[in-house]
């Protein structure tokens, strides 16, 4: 069923296994106490930063589906997609295994939207299980982004830091768990920030008109919701869409949460927060749903916000378009 | 929504997101730029005065004095310290020669992992290309200025 742009899931899939792997800096945070592994070296006994961007992935899809009870062979399909150019890590993880693989790209929402994509195959009844995964890491993304690790520039107080983890959920069509009950499918869009280290101002938007369409379409308001997750706005973009939504009659304050404003403890080089793919990630499958799991959370919406900029497109001043994708979470 | 809709609608946005700017802390950057960039300076000062006591004079000091500057700044970049001094201290350590050494070193370092001739020869000058292009060019500038008056 769909009404607007959200799709109502009949049959309830849901989340039968989930893990998060988190980095060094992520471990110290709040967040780090709840991931199933957490690394002392982000180089993870690895030779690049590729590779082990590459192998905590991997590896969190194994752990999400072993924690899940399943087998490899249980599994019908992973949709799954990273920040690296042409999707090299999760193209990668994926080789590892025998089942089919999708490959989906949204930038740092690509976990909602690989969760949304595979709830939509569990509840159309083509698949039975499917994984959604996705990860990130600090220095390979800085590196891609924007300057060589070593070099000594400051970063500018709008800054985020890219969170090194990786997260990945099972689902499924088993009765037990936590549901997906709807999707609101995300629009792009781009209200003209060409500042690529303002990254919260940009997203912003995008995440307010998902979130209110999805208000809209389901006939709720903010207050029937435990909470409002957004994905890496930080704590700027926070701000900004606490105020864009509430412009619109909206006031989602005191219900909403932000993965990257919370997921590091000390604010220093960080400034306004974590984000990339793996932000979201990390938190939504450690935190949040062992959270959901114990009944402290009945509903959350679930909406991650990606910006879809390359360095080609920022370099030749182009405005950074956005995207969010939102799924709701039942208990 | 039509292109005039969306422009004003954009540069309201604009206007509001600056005003939720944090600020950049001009001051306290100056400062730290200041401290640490005049750090540099007397460090190398301090080379200068002890060659010049071990008995080095004109082109030869001067040059000694650079390629010891050069190393530190390679060598600091390389155990991961001099990108932790920039992050606070800004144009105080990229403007000396140190920082020059910095932004070579440190793609070098970075693109390694690519092979030693695609990857690190290569992708040196990422950074440094620019550096040493502008430096040419208001080179040949100030040049003729001075051939002129």
């Amino acid at each position: 069923m769909k009404k607007g742009n959200t799709v109502f899931f009949k049959n309830k899939p849901r989340i039968s296994g989930y893990a998060a792997i988190c980095g060094s800096k992520e471990k110290v945070g709040v967040i780090g106490g709840y991931a199933d592994i957490t690394l002392d070296d982000d180089m993870y006994e690895e030779s690049t930063f590729e590779k082990a961007e590459c192998k905590m992935l991997t590896n969190a899809i194994a752990l999400a589906i072993e924690k899940g009870g399943f087998k490899e062979t249980d599994i019908d399909v992973l949709i799954s997609g990273d920040l690296l150019n042409q999707i090299i890590s999760a193209s990668f993880s994926a080789r590892d295994y025998d089942f089919p693989f999708v490959g989906v790209y949204s930038a740092c929402s690509t976990m909602s939207e690989s969760m949304m994509l595979a709830a939509m195959m569990v509840n159309a009844g083509y698949v039975n299980r499917a994984v959604a995964a996705t990860g990130s890491h600090f220095a390979s993304a800085e590196r891609q982004y924007r300057y060589p690790l070593e070099q000594g520039t400051t970063r500018p107080p709008q800054s985020q830091w890219t969170v090194t983890g990786a997260g990945g959920c099972v689902i499924t069509n088993a009765k037990e768990g936590v549901k997906i009950t709807s999707a609101t499918m995300g629009r792009v869009c781009d209200l003209g920030v060409t500042d690529v280290n303002n990254m919260g101002a940009a997203m912003a938007p995008a995440a307010a008109d998902t979130i209110m369409r999805h208000f809209r379409d389901t006939d709720t308001t903010p207050d029937d919701y435990d909470m409002i997750l957004t994905g890496d706005l930080g704590a700027l973009g926070s701000r900004i869409v606490k105020d864009l939504t509430w412009e619109k009659g909206y006031d989602i304050a005191d219900r909403h949460v932000d993965c990257g404003e919370i997921i590091y403890k000390v604010i220093e080089d960080e400034f306004q927060g974590g984000s990339g793919a793996g932000c979201s990630a990390v938190v939504l499958n450690s935190y949040v749903l062992s959270k959901m799991s114990s009944g402290l959370y009945k509903r959350i919406l679930f909406a991650a916000t990606g910006a879809l900029l390359s360095t080609v497109s920022s370099g030749q001043g182009e405005s950074i378009p956005c995207i969010s994708h939102a799924v709701e979470l039942e208990y | 929504m039509t292109g005039r809709a969306s422009k004003n609608r954009n540069e309201n946005y604009l206007t509001y997101v600056k005003t939720q700017d944090p600020p950049t802390k001009h001051f306290k950057n100056c400062l730290s730029a200041f401290g640490v960039g005049g750090l540099i300076c007397c460090i190398g000062q301090f080379i200068r005065f002890m060659l010049e006591y071990a008995g080095l004079a004109g082109d030869e000091l001067a040059g000694c004095t650079s390629m010891i500057l050069i190393f530190l700044g390679t060598l600091l970049t390389g155990f991961g310290v001099y990108d932790r001094i920039g992050r606070h201290a800004g144009a105080g350590s990229i403007v000396p020669i140190t920082g020059f050494a910095n932004s070579v070193a440190s793609p070098a370092i970075e693109f390694k992992t690519e092979g030693w001739i695609y990857g690190m020869a290569a992708k040196m000058f990422t950074v440094a290309g620019a550096i040493i292009v502008f430096g040419v060019f208001s080179g040949v500038l100030v040049g003729l200025i001075y051939l002129f008056i």
